[in-house]
């Protein structure tokens, strides 16, 4: 297990205070300036060596982003937009750091705004967080008050401002491009890229886009340095991870842990393990609802981390664990997931509008048995014909937790059916 | 749905912001570069929203529009685009109950069935009392504290049908709950006290930020 010592979240429960004199005793912006007299390039290379992955879901080297922003500023000024529009079925992992650990936050901008040579951060927040943007707001206004934030940022020498701005209820905001249009105050549908962000983001200027995590974490990452980040975790996966804990477990939480450790001692250690025992486990989403889920003989040696979920044909997305026990309505969970995606399509793309909407209504037929058993295969054909074909992600995400479905569990698909079917053939009969 | 569902069918002629969000709305405009004042439409129609008994009528989208020197249709297709914004009454309490897969699975029918027992409503209506409206909302992010109902701005976590009731009768005096857990846990931590950690929760003092009380709109 993990010892507190390597715990970077030390106040992720709120048991302590999450104002500026506490967040200091725990370690917050110290030594800001001194972190940032390191240079832009050099606080690049430390991130990249730490081999930090972006906690968003994609997994993307948080170093290797920041370095395709361009190394002069030119007539555009940059921008770095955090992504706090926390809505993946599954996670809630954000949600704690903005409220509990905001400074962290603050102080990661400072730092990876002028590692990119932004001068302001625009905080996107999800707008049902309407406590937790007070908490933010707060945080920042303090900041500002403390001179850690606005002219000469932390007497480093570097001017920066932070903008908290909130959502009102859109999934797809979480999309990065998607965010940049709400951000300008239009509709959240996803741009075609290219142009990425990085040339042509927030207000046609350079832009980097990252998680709420991967920011927060950076500045410890540079104050214990980029060896300690990467001797924790595997190769490639590295340094700690929040994971958060939901469905069939006898104690639900978020915890930060080791990335790479197995999924059966994280459930067990932290969570209680699962209701009625391991046995008892029929399934689980490792990484958000839009990540296939894995049965029990997948989930009894996996380990937790992108490159081990990724060779089990699922991902580490958010590292937001659904369990379901073997209580649960298996096609009933994936159908509900099917509804979420039909009502959070932005309607732009065709086969994400109208497949979505198609999906869901197929999976409840399936979840009564109302089908024929070819239908299982038009299902998962129309999932590839929507997976790959629009310019978001939602599309994927829609058709990846029906692929897992048919995958693993079509025998309880085909039972239902001739379960059905032999029910109408009675009722036809009397 | 079509667009003339969610929009009120009866409309104040105008609008008008109040002298202290007109001051709100410059501060806002303010973090946005010059020219971009349309970043801003968010903010006001959620300011809009707060100062018009949680809807937003037909006369603050032109409002908005005129303020922000955009097309009235831009900012009617930035409300309706939006779930959180709302466009015709709601009732004092505003209960979105999240019934996302996380929150099913732990329980999100009984909330659900707790409410539907007392109000006999369904998804979009008003109680008979006109006090209590209620929206099945997607996941609100805080899926190991679920099943989660949110009441205006604030998220009621861990509930189950007897909890949801009490949470209810709290609503319905006027006195609501503490915001949060209403199993005890003061955040996201396993029930019991957490695994980790030991040190900082020993050092726990009073200084951790105190529960806030529930609030109702306006």
């Amino acid at each position: 297990m993990l010892k507190d010592q390597d715990r970077i979240f030390t106040n992720i429960y709120g048991w302590a205070d999450p104002g500026l004199k506490a967040a200091k005793a725990r370690g917050d912006w110290d030594g800001t300036a001194k972190l940032l007299k390191l240079g832009h390039d050099q606080i690049v290379e430390r991130m990249k060596a730490s081999g930090l992955r972006g906690r968003g879901g994609a997994g993307f080297p948080t170093g290797l982003k920041w370095s395709f922003m361009p190394k002069e500023v030119k007539d555009r000024p940059h921008y770095l937009v955090v992504n706090a529009d926390e809505s993946e079925p599954g996670t809630c992992k954000d949600r704690d750091i903005i409220r509990h650990e905001p400074h962290k936050l603050l102080e990661g901008c400072v730092v990876a705004g002028f590692a990119m040579r932004a001068h302001a951060a625009y905080i996107y927040i999800r707008g049902e967080f309407v406590n937790e943007a007070r908490r933010l707001q707060a945080a920042i206004d303090e900041a500002y008050d403390a001179g850690l934030l606005g002219k000469n940022a932390a007497k480093s020498g570097w001017d920066f401002d932070i903008y908290l701005h909130r959502g009102a209820g859109a999934y797809i905001c979480g999309e990065e491009t998607a965010l940049l249009e709400s951000l300008e105050g239009k509709k959240g549908q996803p741009r075609l890229k290219p142009p990425f962000p990085a040339g042509v983001g927030l207000y046609g200027c350079p832009t980097t886009v990252n998680n709420v995590e991967s920011i927060a974490v950076a500045p410890t990452i540079l104050r214990r340095g980029a060896s300690w980040f990467a001797g924790l975790g595997k190769e490639n996966n590295t340094g700690t991870k929040l994971f958060c804990i939901s469905g069939h477990v006898n104690k639900p939480c978020n915890v930060e842990e080791e990335m790479g450790i197995p999924l059966r001692e994280l459930l067990e250690k932290h969570a209680g393990g699962v209701r009625g025992g391991w046995s008892n486990l029929l399934a689980v989403i490792p990484g958000g609802s839009s990540t296939p889920l894995m049965p029990i003989d997948v989930c009894n040696d996996i380990t937790m981390d992108f490159d081990a979920l990724r060779a089990a044909g699922t991902g580490l997305g958010t590292a937001g664990i659904i369990v379901m026990d073997k209580s649960t309505d298996i096609v009933k969970a994936i159908a509900r997931l099917s509804y979420f995606y039909k009502h959070e399509s932005c309607g732009q793309c065709t086969p994400c509008r109208e497949g979505t909407g198609w999906m869901w209504r197929m999976m409840e037929r399936l979840v009564r048995g109302e089908a024929e058993s070819h239908e299982i295969d038009t299902l998962e054909q129309v999932t590839r014909q929507i997976e790959g074909h629009t310019i978001c992600a939602l599309g994927d995400a829609a058709a990846w937790p029906i692929q897992g479905l048919i995958k693993h569990f079509r025998p309880e698909i085909e039972r239902r059916i001739a379960a059905r079917h032999a029910v109408d053939a009675v009722a036809a009969a009397e | 749905m079509s667009i003339d569902d969610r929009i009120a069918a009866d409309q104040p002629k105008t609008f008008q912001f109040t002298a202290e969000n007109e001051k709100e709305i410059k501060r806002i405009i303010a973090k946005y570069p010059k020219g971009r004042q349309a970043s801003a439409v968010m903010p006001l129609l959620d300011l809009a929203q707060r100062q018009h008994d949680n809807w937003i009528p037909m006369a603050a989208i032109e409002a908005i529009a005129n303020r922000l020197e955009m097309a009235e249709i831009r900012v009617l297709e930035v409300a309706t685009f939006y779930t959180m914004f709302n466009l015709k009454p709601v009732g004092k309490y505003f209960l979105q109950a999240c019934t996302t897969t996380p929150c099913w699975l732990r329980g999100s029918d009984e909330m659900m069935r707790c409410i539907k027992d007392r109000y006999h409503i369904a998804s979009g209506q008003t109680s008979a009392c006109g006090r209590f409206s209620l929206l099945e909302v997607e996941c609100l992010g805080a899926c190991v504290n679920a099943p989660i109902l949110q009441v205006n701005d604030d998220f009621y976590e861990d509930l189950d049908y007897e909890t949801t009731g009490a949470l209810l009768d709290s609503l319905e005096a006027d006195d609501p709950l503490p915001v949060g857990s209403v199993t005890g846990r003061s955040g996201s931590e396993a029930s019991g006290g957490g695994t980790t950690l030991a040190a900082v929760k020993s050092g726990k003092s009073g200084k951790s930020a105190s529960k806030k009380r529930g609030s109702a709109h306006a």
